[in-house]
């Protein structure tokens, strides 16, 4: 890492206006307002992230689905403006259009609901969601909490979300609720595990639980005459756990094609059936917050995090490339909302349980051999990526073709 | 920091006080569970980070999931199923001699423990640090744990486990 990118003006940018302003305000409340700026930035940043994915959703799901997507929601005309933005601005404003709508809607509680209990679920959803961003090191200098446990912190403010869900189901005092409530903790139960357990290679790699110096462990490496990338992603174990993880952060945000909970198509919105107007809001909020803290996640511990690919392109700044990576993840998780098919609820419990959790378990032993191996030299390196390699694809195949031996071709015996 | 304890403080004793008087057990469970939330804050405010988030992880993320799981599968009390009868002297009796069994035993406990006399400064702790302690020294304490956890584990799947005959239907 070359010092010059780090005082880079770009990359200083942010951080010289944070503290011009708070040098406006008397010494004994400077923390406060320090710490208020970054918990507002990450607010905003993310509020705005988020109204910008649901319109990036739709319009990426219409070009799947051979449609054009929301495209009419342009400018208000205001009275006191003497010309009005006839443009519609690409349907770029919908997101607020949307806003708009969700908090004039009636809210409407059932009469027979635990009031307090309907009421507690979605803001415990939100805030627990946001909580998350605070250990995700979005730039070289932009950590809001530098925590020494900050993965077992990412994934305690996640557990909440269950906890959540259940009181949302529960306290509806609607069956269907309620059942939803439990299919939709028994997923996400189910994918709790490989989730963690595709985190634990990386922790037993790098040695330890902090974001800061996981992200920093992925700078450069210089095998020969080339610098290379050293982020996890292109190691066996770290492939492998980028996959698994992937497949879990899907099932964990209740994505397509894991969406059982609140599958609009059939289900009547599970556990979410008696929520309306802006609580319904909250929990759609809390989902897409959970998605894009899972997937900064992902870039911090998979794709190098604010790390440049080449020494290069340092000069794009350390956060430009943290918000790139975690564009890319989203639009690849709509991607495959676009793409593939609901799965049933036996198949989605059994893929977890058959399938995904051995594969981690069997890549945490492979990590723990990167590890042992680590002063391998010369022509045993190629010997230590073969092996490591085959640890990963040889159970990857045998375990494939055995749970999906007699299962194909699908013969229907009660339709021709 | 003192009224920060004493906040915390009343937190816990007062959701397990309301999750005792509750009638309704999915409310007593939820208190439970806001109570064990300020024993990690406890221990946030006792400086012991990785234990907080263990303690909201396991107890706030998994214990609780158990705790309501096992309130709405279990199948209601049925008045007649009890063998004394609810309100009556006999049980208010019985309840209070095993609290005061149950009280004298744990306060004995207390008075016979030697507690050693505090540092001067807090011990410097780490994540790595604990790691180290926990796979160095206490490693077979801890995979003798581990062990015992997995047995439990492996049993309660052959317990849950039933061999039924396939459906038909599931098989394509």
């Amino acid at each position: 890492m070359n010092p010059a990118a780090q005082n880079h003006f770009l990359e200083r940018a942010p951080l010289e206006l944070r503290d011009w302003f708070v040098n406006f305000f008397p010494d004994p409340l400077q923390w406060l307002v320090h710490h208020l700026i970054t918990i507002v930035a990450v607010l905003a940043i993310f509020g705005l992230f988020f109204a910008f994915t649901t319109v990036a959703e739709r319009k990426l799901l219409a070009r799947v689905q051979n449609r054009l997507g929301p495209n009419r929601a342009g400018l208000p005309k205001f009275s006191f403006l003497p010309w009005h933005l006839a443009h519609k601005l690409w349907g770029l404003t919908q997101p607020f259009a949307d806003a708009v709508k969700a908090i004039t809607k009636e809210d409407i509680v059932p009469a027979a609901a635990d009031k307090a209990l309907h009421f507690l679920a979605p803001v415990i959803v939100v805030a627990f969601s946001l909580m998350g961003f605070a250990v995700l090191p979005f730039g070289r200098q932009y950590l809001p909490v530098d925590l020494d446990a900050a993965l077992l912190y990412f994934f305690a403010a996640g557990s909440a979300t269950e906890l959540a869900i259940f009181m949302a189901g529960w306290s509806s005092r609607n069956k269907y609720s309620l059942l939803s409530a439990m299919r939709a903790l028994a997923q996400l139960i189910s994918y709790e595990l490989p989730l963690i357990l595709s985190v634990v290679p990386i922790v037993l790699v790098t040695g330890t639980l902090s974001t800061r110096a996981i992200v920093l462990q992925q700078g450069f490496w210089h095998p020969g005459f080339v610098t290379l990338p050293h982020w996890f992603v292109f190691t066996p174990w770290g492939f492998a756990g980028f996959i698994i993880f992937l497949i879990a952060a899907l099932a964990e945000s209740n994505r397509s094609p894991f969406d059982l909970p609140e599958a609009e198509s059939e289900l009547i919105a599970g556990h979410l059936t008696e929520y309306s107007g802006f609580k319904y809001a909250l929990f759609f909020m809390a989902e897409y917050f959970g998605l894009t803290a899972l997937s900064g996640l992902g870039v911090t511990l998979f794709l190098g995090g604010w790390q440049a690919p080449f020494p290069l392109l340092e000069v794009v700044p350390s956060y430009l490339w943290f918000m790139g990576k975690l564009i890319l993840m989203i639009v690849f998780f709509i991607w495959v909302r676009g793409t593939l098919l609901r799965l049933r609820i036996d198949q989605l419990t059994r893929l977890s349980w058959q399938f995904l959790v051995p594969l981690a378990l069997l890549n945490v032993g492979n990590a723990a051999f990167w590890v042992l191996s680590a002063h391998w030299a010369g022509p045993l390196q190629l010997v230590r990526w073969a092996l490591s390699l085959a640890i990963v694809i040889v159970p990857f195949v045998v375990m494939g073709r055995s749970l999906t031996a007699g299962y194909a071709p699908r013969t229907y015996r009660y339709a021709p | 920091m003192t009224a920060a304890l004493l906040l915390i403080a009343v937190v816990i004793l007062g959701a397990a006080a309301a999750a005792m008087l509750r009638r309704n057990l999915i409310h007593s469970a939820l208190l439970l569970i806001l109570s064990w939330a300020g024993v990690a804050a406890f221990y946030l405010w006792a400086g012991a980070e990785f234990v907080a988030f263990a303690q909201v992880l396991v107890y706030v993320g998994a214990i609780s999931m158990v705790v309501l799981f096992a309130v709405l599968l279990t199948r209601q009390n049925h008045v007649g199923d009890l063998l004394v009868e609810p309100g009556t002297r006999a049980r208010a009796t019985t309840a209070v001699t095993v609290g005061a069994c149950m009280a004298a035993v744990l306060s004995a406990a207390v008075m016979a423990s030697r507690f050693p006399p505090p540092a001067d400064h807090a011990p410097v702790t780490s994540v790595r640090l604990i790691g180290l302690q926990l796979m160095r020294q206490h490693g077979a304490a801890l995979l003798i744990v581990g062990v015992i956890l997995t047995v439990a584990l492996l049993g309660a799947t052959v317990l849950a486990a039933t061999e039924g005959k396939p459906d038909p239907e599931d098989t394509p």
